[in-house]
């Protein structure tokens, strides 16, 4: 077994994987081994008595959403008699942000990998505010999830219907040459997808105002691709997962209380994990470092299928978070490449000569070098329903990748 | 009849200018007629057909990337067709950001390709390691560590070799590359005189000397102190002699070391030898065979090694040229006893086997006088010759005919003889001998040489000038002492031993220096203030020193190799 030759394949199946988003459809229609009574969430898997606030609030609403419980207590009663169960996203193809719950009725965006056939999933995105996935779980929160279901998912649905899918690669790749890092910033990426969406979307719906509704919806929210581009990482980390003897890292996952990885040439659900940092940031007026969570969500995809913090020097105008000047972008972006195993043949970025991004987080390398991967995040607050408080960097915990050295040592005898 | 062939690239996005960019590079290749690289839209295909670049069998969607290319014949589109991730990736280099520092060797490569150099100062349990990634990436070190193990430095100086690589050190202190110090080193002009140093504060004294004395350095390569221990065999000092050898700015070449293993010392002598350049040699505590052998020098202080250099730097500008008669023999035809004798003496150690009627040693007694073998010093003054007949130096008629002799032998590529003025001898010996040289050189066919020692004063009746001139004219190399002839002939027969390994790349000697840092930051700081390019590794020992995590990485390097 060839460590290097085993990573080329993985990488190569990361890179040449080729996500479309091929339509939007109700969790339990796609998702594989979705129950009625199943909750998804981001990271790895947590039992509720280690949830952190905004995980067990969106849980909480999710359950209220699903019409399974009445209220808040009956919802925490129900858990704690073991009526529901949990699951990470990940062992169902599926991402989210933040929180990231996904339970059956949710309609989710369905990406397909064209190369290798494997598909993944990801909750519609809600926009700012008081929001599911920071936790919270009021009626205005429900009354949006539930026209997010009902109108908006069906126009996206009817809409994607009408189209061979959209081509998620290409997408990011362009975005990159806008601004964009593909994490903490996608303005640009959802500019493209409201353009290529609206044409479709103007086809499918009868009702003026009810489209107005939703375009209007897709184009306010600066996060609206997030999403679908967190399914199409997720759709390329996957296919490069399971390649024996590789060592490049395949997932980054947070629950709100442990940071997980997951590593190519090791198990399917063999999950290297140790307590979350809080994570490092700006924060909107009002609140302080005091009031973040432990870092949370799946979001950290990006960065593992090479985009995100990796892609921070195509970044400018973000560059608040990592230290005030574009020199600083550039540095974090050179100290990933490090880490990484290629450089992306399709995520190129012209501050670098087009160079392509870092890709391909190499156990090995994080290990010896000791730099971790950099992380670009939200930041939730630390109690559920008050939602995004700021944004900023994080790193995981070195000690996951020690762990996941020793384990991969143990696997194949060294 | 134009070939046109295409390729679509489905879900990648380029922007349109770097297209642009790709297309006139495709359009630079040998027979590309016309190219056409686009994101397939509508517009982009109707205007790749406006130009017949659409062949009707091309299905592409707006998303993918369409190349095409019109050429002369099929080999030449798919040719460029293959081009295209090369030009694709091709980028200027240094688009890097200055102040960032890598923390690895692989990523400061990455950040200044150009770098040929990777100095080490890590400490010694870490350095080899460093090392080796360094050799593995195709770069020289300057390995300034110490506390590396023999057995280590060993398999490094073998593996470099292997790759046409230098390890200078370990331990080794100082170097001057083109003109930039490495480590501790002084500021010294540039010129043609070039170290080979196994003796780092030796070969910093010798180098200050010779700028003091006005001259230069063209390189000066350390070895590391051991280098020369037999148990390393020299291979960093082989190797730097070889390459200042073949080094045209380098004229007069100097070697320093603290005493050397015998063995490794007799070896250095003779591969000193075969530079074909004035070696000076001061192998500190070790006593000089001779003060001068054939091109090698043997200095008794560094300092008196500097001004030697710098004396052979001033006189010889100009390298002895390589002859085709280095793969023939030289015959020595001696009118003087003691001139004979001092020039066997002089080139025993270069020219082998060497014959003479007068030998110093037992085994080259030559069988029969009057037929040399090999290379062969005669001493045509000698008793044996002399019954019947007047002695050389009154009359030339025996070494006429013996140069006819000799010059019969195709085997033979240089002559060698003296010319002894003075009070009772032939009044015009370079006549006479300048004469019969010039019949020979008629019929002989093939390269022969002719060098002749004069001795003489201006007061002689012979007129040495005029003597000098004729032999001149008739194209015989002329030297009044038996010690220069001595050398130049030891230069010309000198014959570089075809090397079985890659010989260490002299372009990249010569290019701007550019070096990777890895450890004393001040060694990054002095290159900097040198003007010399330099990338300063944030270098931490793998692993933060975790001996767990650091001995599972390094299994898994050595998996890699197995």
């Amino acid at each position: 077994m060839d460590i290097d030759s085993a990573n080329t394949t993985a990488v190569n199946r990361l890179m040449e994987a080729r996500p479309i988003l091929k339509g939007v459809a109700p969790a339990r229609d796609v998702i594989p081994g979705m129950k009625d009574n199943l909750f998804l969430h981001a990271g790895p898997p947590i039992e509720w008595a280690r949830m952190s606030g905004p995980l067990r609030g969106a849980i909480i609403g999710a359950m209220l959403f699903e019409g399974i419980a009445k209220s808040e207590a009956e919802a925490t009663s129900m858990v704690e008699r073991g009526e529901v169960e949990f699951d990470s996203c990940h062992h169902h193809g599926t991402v989210g942000p933040m929180a990231g719950v996904t339970s059956a009725s949710m309609k989710v965006y369905v990406v397909e990998n064209a190369e290798h056939g494997n598909k993944s999933f990801s909750n519609l995105n809600e926009g700012y505010g008081k929001v599911l996935r920071y936790g919270a779980y009021s009626e205005d929160v429900l009354k949006k999830l539930h026209w997010m279901n009902d109108v908006l998912g069906t126009a996206l649905a009817d809409a994607l219907a009408q189209s061979n899918g959209i081509d998620m690669r290409a997408l990011i790749a362009e975005a990159l040459h806008m601004g964009d890092e593909g994490h903490n910033r996608n303005k640009a990426g959802s500019l493209l997808y409201l353009k290529l969406i609206s044409p479709l979307i103007a086809k499918v719906m009868k009702d003026n105002a009810a489209e107005s509704e939703v375009l209007q919806f897709i184009g306010d929210n600066a996060l609206s691709v997030l999403n679908p581009v967190m399914a199409a990482c997720k759709a390329m980390t996957d296919a490069a997962h399971g390649v024996d003897g590789s060592t490049i890292v395949t997932t980054m996952a947070r629950n709100g209380t442990d940071f997980g990885i997951r590593v190519s040439g090791l198990g399917e659900k063999q999950w290297f994990t140790a307590p979350a940092e809080i994570p490092v940031g700006l924060f909107f007026s009002g609140f302080s470092q005091d009031d973040a969570n432990p870092d949370i969500g799946d979001s950290a995809i990006t960065e593992t299928a090479g985009i995100g913090g990796f892609a921070m020097a195509t970044a400018p105008a973000i560059v608040t978070f990592v230290g005030g000047t574009p020199k600083d972008a550039i540095n974090a972006t050179l100290e990933m490449y490090e880490i990484t195993f290629a450089e992306s043949k399709y995520f190129t970025m012209p501050v670098l000569d087009f160079r392509g991004t870092p890709t391909g987080i190499d156990l090995r390398k994080v290990v010896e070098l000791g730099i971790t991967p950099r992380i670009n995040t939200g930041i939730a607050h630390k109690n559920a329903g008050v939602g995004q408080v700021g944004a900023g960097l994080v790193r995981p915990p070195l000690k996951i990748f020690e762990d996941a050295l020793v384990a991969y040592a143990e696997k194949y005898g060294l | 009849m134009t070939v046109t062939k295409w390729n679509v690239r489905a879900g990648a996005y380029y922007d349109s200018v770097v297209l642009m960019q790709l297309q006139r590079g495709l359009l630079e290749l040998s027979g590309v007629v016309d190219a056409g690289v686009v994101m397939a839209t509508q517009a982009n295909r109707d205007l790749l057909a406006a130009n017949h670049l659409l062949p009707d069998s091309v299905t592409a969607n707006p998303d993918d990337l369409l190349i095409v290319v019109k050429a002369n014949d099929e080999d030449f589109a798919i040719e460029a067709i293959d081009k295209v991730d090369e030009l694709l990736t091709r980028r200027k280099s240094s688009t890097v950001s200055e102040d960032f520092r890598p923390h690895s060797l692989s990523a400061a490569v990455k950040q200044l390709p150009e770098a040929n150099w990777v100095l080490i100062s890590v400490p010694g349990r870490y350095a080899a390691g460093v090392a080796r990634e360094a050799l593995d990436l195709g770069k020289h070190v300057f390995l300034y560590s110490d506390n590396v193990s023999l057995e280590e430095e060993i398999a490094l100086k073998k593996t470099a070799r292997e790759k046409g690589l230098l390890v200078m050190g370990p331990d080794c202190g100082t170097a001057i590359i083109n003109g930039v110090g490495l480590g501790f080193a002084n500021r010294v002009r540039r010129g043609a005189i070039g170290i080979v140093g196994a003796s780092g504060t030796g070969t910093q004294a010798v180098t200050a000397q010779i700028h003091n004395l006005g001259s230069g350095i063209s390189h000066a390569i350390g070895t590391g102190g051991r280098d020369l221990k037999s148990d390393v065999g020299a291979i960093t000092a082989n190797q730097a002699l070889d390459l200042l050898a073949r080094d045209p700015d380098t004229k007069v070449i100097a070697l320093i070391s603290k005493p050397p293993s015998p063995e490794v010392a007799t070896q250095l002598i003779s591969s000193a030898q075969q530079t074909g350049k004035p070696v000076v040699i001061y192998f500190i505590g070790y006593p000089p065979p001779a003060r001068q052998i054939g091109n090698l020098h043997f200095a008794i202080s560094l300092s008196e090694a500097a001004e030697i250099a710098v004396k052979i730097g001033d006189r010889r500008l100009e390298t002895v040229e390589k002859s085709p008669v280095s793969s023939l023999y030289l015959r020595g035809l001696f009118s003087g006893g003691t001139l004979a004798y001092e020039t066997l003496l002089g080139l025993q150690a270069s020219l082998s086997p060497i014959y003479s009627n007068g030998p110093i040693t037992p085994n080259q007694n030559l069988k029969d006088p009057l037929k040399s073998e090999a290379h062969t010093i005669i001493d045509l003054g000698d008793e044996f010759f002399m019954v019947g007949r007047l002695h050389p130096m009154i009359d030339n008629d025996l070494r006429i005919r013996r140069m006819k002799q000799e010059a019969s032998d195709l085997e033979v590529g240089m002559i060698l003889f003296d010319v002894v003025l003075g009070e009772g001898s032939h009044l015009d010996p370079a006549g006479e001998l300048a004469l019969a040289i010039k019949e020979i050189r008629e019929k002989r066919i093939g390269e022969l040489d002719f060098v002749a020692i004069v001795i003489g004063t201006d007061e002689d009746p012979q007129n040495i000038q005029s003597q000098i001139d004729q032999l001149k004219e008739a194209g015989i190399t002329v030297f009044r002492t038996a010690t220069e002839a001595v050398e130049y002939i030891s230069l010309k027969f000198s014959r570089h031993n075809s090397n079985q390994f890659p010989p260490v790349n002299l372009e990249q000697l010569k290019q701007p220096l550019a070096a990777i840092n890895v450890g004393l930051e001040s060694f990054y700081d002095s290159l900097i203030s040198q003007g010399a390019q330099a990338v300063h590794v944030e270098w931490r020992p793998p692993a933060g020193g975790n001996e767990k995590m650091a001995a599972l990485l390094a299994k898994m390097k050595n998996k890699k190799e197995n």
